[in-house]
């Protein structure tokens, strides 16, 4: 039931924060807090009830209920150890969006707070529910309320992205309903139980080629969430023209949930047809991390530049993905939090230049460091995130999918390995462009201040914790990387 | 008393943690206090364990101490753990002493410096990092500390960050070390593979049962590691960063590029040695490499005019030494050669940034000269440095430690008199670059009048360091002179000694003479061309071959054509995505069908009914006829 909560207390919380902007902004944007900061008590309860007695029941907690009975839809959540870390990303970036947006969005305050929430609450349930047709309507609920953000708080050329958007992703959830269905009447058709029951979906038996082009409907979809080239160019306009929060949701949470999907979904459901397309995804992953910062390097303007780091880092995961072991999984398990943080600081750094100097344009900065030493220091730190150097949690994951990937497919992980002096270069480069040099032209620009400290500190102290500790994080996850990796390898050999 | 090994690493990153949060609000004596303190208590604790090991353990058992588990998972378990042995004992001795007596001149040095608090924090999260490299069991946590010394690397070297040619070097240098570091990566994931484990010991253990000499794995990954110590130690091919980093504040230099960390790939090498003894065709290579660099930076090296530029193309030369005793299997020689280099290169750094500041920040040794008697504890420390790095023959450290090298390189058993002929010649070339940098600097007429005399903070160390570089050599003498080998019996506790050909005394004998006389030859031209020589006060004039080999034999070039360009070219062709244009062009091919279909819907009723009856024709001809 406290699953259930979570859902009512996001949506709850936006409508709130929507009504009572009438009155004032500033009480809409405490609720939000208040709401997002129970949020991740909430998450953080349930991690720390899941560490102390992690073994016994698959699901730590779940929740059933009829919906639609006639055509066999549930309500049904639950979560594991993987669902739990991705609530906690999902819930702490949610706090810091509130936080982020304190200052930037001033137009319209109720109904941003509103379309968060329920974006952050799309998201939540994406993460965990365990019923297809549910899934895809979560799926959906993500997508509109994004829509929003984009269009109405974005930049100058917001409206062209947010339609991109929105076809993409409306393209994609398609063919994923179209799979939905197509497993959904095999399975009533071999069984005589029409369900959208994931659980009772997953042994589903059918004709191999039927299975890959299902697999198919699914993967493409998750590649367009994913952002894998060459279905990314979607993401590029999105995270540029969002409002700084909307973009470190995008980034740090969006694209997640394609990486989820293929973790929860692809892989359990189409073992046999995924490992014939392993060689396959994991090319288009290896193109992804080396096209991707190609591209990061040509930029100019500093948030399409770091919306192209997510494609380079967003190669990774999928290649981690489909090594099919165990070691590379857990690095996609930790890429996928620690991209959510670093890339989400980089974000922000970018959001707040831009509040302060009105230009994006990397041209047209140079030799910040001596003017905004803090925020210089934090551009520094999560510069060194971003190219993966050790003690950042960045280089846990990095090297654990490297590693796994190199035990099954040495020439791949070789290649992929390539990323690493590419993500230096562009990585060195924002550096070189933004805060080293001498001053375009001078300004007097405010350095961070405690509201924005307390933002990028915890960020900071979040992805060099998990670099030095990450034993933390990697043991919540092992049980269901573990049992999903069995799985898949053992119904193929 | 061992058991406090732990503390020698934890007080530098201490130090910088503290700098970092709390540096602005204390003042400047007290951020020195700080970040030299932190320092000086790692050297007194490097003593205090140093003795406690060796006490009452006369075989030098290795001692082991564990912090935490780092990672932990499939196998892959490396704990935040360190191994003392005498190698890492020896280079723990030389970063944490060289390393205190850098960080008190630098006290005075960067006093002025806006950037005083950050300098400290950078340098001493740098110490922090070395002594993780060298004192850890794992090879993923030595990786840790092998790409944390290139941030420190690059954030040093970008210290003065408003001048962008000093961020441009400073990427250039983390990127060139990060190709290395690469390769050394993907060596990395195959020793993992092979032994499901990344334990230093583990792995040298196993390795000779696994793998047989020359077998292709075995030599794939020696190769693999080979390029991750070129990178790091500016070698050749990945040699170009090294002399772009000279525009670091020269402790910088004195520290970092020349002392300690870019000798971590001679470390390396050591360190995995069992690997490369499996790979003789990699060990040749390495030996080949040596060689070819220390001629290439040493001709580079006697072409400059810039006195630190001299010095890094000098350290380049003296660590293809390194590497070349290491590929002839002469390890303790590589490290008797890398302390007594650590000693007086960073004396001669430490210097050249003395004699910078009191001439205002002039780099050119043509613009210098007459300094002898103005700054007389420079000089004379200066001299004795410079001799050493000359290895001038009998009273000098890097006389026994190169001659050592020199002579190995023929009598292993992977020597060759190729290799030993260009030891010669690189001992000729050293010889003649460092006495013309000295006749230049100091002698003759002086051109630059020295503003103040160097503080006592700065001096101090150059006392210390001199007396260093020249008596650090007696604690290993040849078998002609005195045959005393405490060095080598204390490094082959730990490493194997080298497989030596059987030569009589009369030949080493010989051998030696030969490279002395080749020094006081060098000594000797360098004296004709240089001593009070009235060269005028400005860049010289190059020809052709002189300034191929002032920049470096044009290797930034080179990588420029093939490298830089491409990227660049690639980027500005395709900045806006190429698969973009797919989509873009679905989209307009939407907005012409629109067109085009709407244009139907005029309004025009005759047009309606002229369609209408088009269609009807057409649809009953197909009825009819089909």
């Amino acid at each position: 039931m406290i699953l259930v909560w979570l859902l009512i207390l996001l949506m709850g919380t936006g409508l709130l924060a929507w009504l009572v902007a009438k009155w004032s902004a500033t009480l809409s944007r405490l609720i939000s807090l208040a709401g997002t900061v129970m949020y991740i008590v909430i998450v953080i309860f349930l991690l720390v009830e899941y560490k102390q007695n992690p073994v016994g029941q698959k699901w730590t907690v779940s929740f059933t209920h009829e919906w639609i009975p006639t055509f066999g839809i549930q309500l049904k959540l639950a979560a594991d150890g993987l669902s739990l870390l991705m609530l906690l990303l999902t819930s702490f970036l949610g706090l810091l969006s509130v936080l982020i947006s304190w200052k930037e969005i001033q137009k319209r305050v109720g109904f941003f707070h509103f379309n968060l929430m329920f974006e952050l609450a799309g998201i939540t349930g994406v993460f965990l529910c365990m019923d297809m047709f549910l899934f895809y309507f979560f799926w959906e609920v993500m997508l509109i309320p994004m829509f929003f953000l984009i269009s109405i708080w974005g930049n100058e050329n917001r409206i062209y992205a947010a339609n991109k958007f929105f076809l993409f992703t409306q393209g994609s959830g398609l063919l994923m309903l179209l799979s939905i269905l197509g497993i959904y009447f095999i399975h009533g058709h071999n069984t005589g139980i029409y369900t959208f029951d994931y659980e009772l979906l997953l042994g589903t038996v059918m004709l191999p080629q039927t299975g890959f082009i299902l697999m198919l409907g699914f993967a493409i979809a998750f590649f367009i969430k994913l952002s894998i080239v060459p279905f990314h160019s979607w993401l590029p306009d999105a995270h540029t023209q969002a409002p700084t929060a909307g973009s470190v949701i995008l980034a740090g949470l969006l694209l997640k949930t394609g990486a989820y999907g293929f973790i929860r979904f692809v892989l359990p459901l189409f073992p046999e047809a995924s490992h014939q397309f392993a060689p396959v995804a994991m090319t288009l992953g290896v193109i992804s991390i080396l096209y991707g910062a190609k591209l990061v390097f040509a930029q100019t303007d500093l948030k399409r530049l770091v919306a192209y780091i997510s494609v380079s880092h967003m190669g990774y995961i999928l290649l981690g993905i489909y090594a099919f072991n165990e070691m590379a999984m857990l690095g996609v398990v930790m890429q996928m939090i620690v991209h959510g943080i670093s890339t989400g600081a980089l974000f922000i750094i970018a959001g707040m230049l831009h509040e302060r100097i009105q230009t994006r344009d990397i041209e047209q900065m140079g030799g910040f460091w001596s003017t905004v030493p803090r925020m210089g220091t934090m551009a520094v730190l999560f510069v060194m995130a971003t190219l993966g150097l050790p003690g950042f949690g960045n280089f846990i994951a990095e090297a654990l999918i490297l590693m796994g990937t190199f035990l099954t497919n040495k020439t791949l992980a070789s290649i992929a390995a390539l990323g690493i002096v590419a993500s230096t270069i562009y990585a060195l480069h924002i550096l070189q462009k933004v805060f080293y040099g001498k001053e375009f032209k001078p300004r007097s620009i405010a350095d961070l201040n405690i509201r924005e400290m307390v933002v990028m500190g915890s960020l900071a102290l979040l992805i060099l914790g998990l670099g030095l500790f990450p034993n933390v994080l990697l043991d919540v996850s092992t049980s269901s990387v573990v049992a999903l990796i069995e799985k898949v390898n053992s119904l193929n050999f | 008393m061992k058991e406090l090994l732990w503390l020698v690493v934890a007080f530098p990153f201490a130090g910088s943690l503290i700098l970092m949060l709390i540096g602005k609000r204390l003042s400047r004596m007290a951020c020195a206090f700080v970040g030299v303190g932190s320092i000086l208590l790692a050297a007194v604790f490097t003593f205090i364990v140093g003795v406690g090991f060796l006490h009452n353990n006369p075989s030098s058992v290795p001692f082991n101490q564990s912090l935490w588990q780092w990672i932990n998972v499939y196998g892959l378990t490396p704990n935040i753990a360190f191994h003392l042995d005498t190698v890492s004992l020896t280079f723990v001795f030389v970063i944490t002493f060289v390393g205190a007596l850098i960080h008190f001149y630098s006290a005075q040095f960067m006093w002025k410096d806006e950037g005083f608090t950050r300098f400290f924090v950078f340098m001493n999260l740098f110490v922090g990092l070395m002594l993780l490299l060298v004192l850890t069991d794992n090879l993923l946590v030595l990786y840790f500390g092998w790409e944390g010394v290139t941030l420190c690397s690059f954030l040093l070297i970008g210290f003065w960050y408003k001048d962008s040619a000093n961020g441009y070097a400073a990427q250039k240098a983390f990127i060139v070390t990060r190709v290395g570091d690469t390769s050394m990566l993907i060596g990395l994931f195959i020793l993992f593979m092979t032994f499901h484990t990344l334990n230093i010991q583990d792995i040298l253990t196993a390795a000779p049962s696994t793998w047989l000499v020359s077998s292709g794995p075995a030599v794939l990954t020696a190769f693999l590691l080979l390029g991750g110590a070129i990178g790091k130690s500016a070698q050749l091919p990945l040699q170009t960063w090294l002399p772009d980093a000279m525009l670091a504040p020269s402790p910088v230099s004195a520290l970092l590029h020349a002392a300690t960390m870019v000798t971590a790939g001679v470390y390396l090498i050591a360190r995995t040695h069992v690997l490369f003894e499996l790979a003789p065709l990699v060990q040749s290579v390495m030996a080949m490499i040596g060689a070819a660099t220390l001629l290439v930076a040493g001709l580079s090296a006697l072409n400059q005019h810039d006195i630190k530029k001299v010095l890094a193309y000098s350290t380049i030369s003296q660590i293809g030494y390194m590497f070349l005793a290491l590929g002839v299997g002469a390890w303790s020689a590589a490290i008797f050669h890398f302390m007594t280099h650590a000693f007086f290169k960073a004396l001669l750094f430490l210097g050249a940034g003395a004699i910078i500041t009191v001439l205002g920040e002039e780099h050119n040794m043509f613009k210098m000269g007459g300094l002898r008697k103005k700054l007389p504890i420079v000089f004379w420390t200066y001299l004795i440095a410079s001799s050493s790095l000359a290895a001038l023959p009998f009273v000098t450290a890097g006389f026994y430690s190169k001659d050592k090298i020199i002579w190995m390189s023929y009598a292993s058993d992977k020597g060759s008199l190729w290799l030993w002929l260009a030891a010669l010649l690189g001992a000729l070339l050293t010889a003649l670059y460092t006495f013309r940098m000295v006749f230049l600097t100091f002698f003759g007429n002086s051109k630059t009048e020295p503003t103040h005399r160097p503080g006592a903070f700065i001096t101090m160390p150059l006392v210390v360091l001199a007396v260093l570089s020249f008596a650090a050599g007696f604690i290993e003498l040849p078998a002609t002179m005195g045959h005393f080998t405490l060095l080598s019996d204390f490094i082959e506790k730990t490493l194997p000694a080298a497989n030596t050909l059987h030569f009589s005394y009369a030949t080493e004998l010989l051998f030696q003479l030969i490279s002395i006389a080749t020094v006081i030859i060098g000594i000797f031209v360098a004296y004709k061309y240089y001593y009070n020589k009235p060269f005028p006060a400005a860049e010289p004039e190059r020809n052709k071959l002189q300034a191929f080999l002032y920049n470096g034999w044009d290797f930034d070039l080179l990588y420029d054509f093939l490298f830089v360009k491409p990227l660049v070219f690639l980027s500005r062709i395709d900045k806006n995505d190429f698969i973009d244009l797919f989509y873009k062009g679905i989209e307009s091919l939407m907005g012409a069908l629109h067109k085009v279909l709407s244009a139907t819907q005029n309004g025009k009723v005759r047009r309606y009914a002229m369609s209408i009856a088009i269609g009807t024709i057409i649809t009953l001809t197909i009825l009819l006829f089909l």
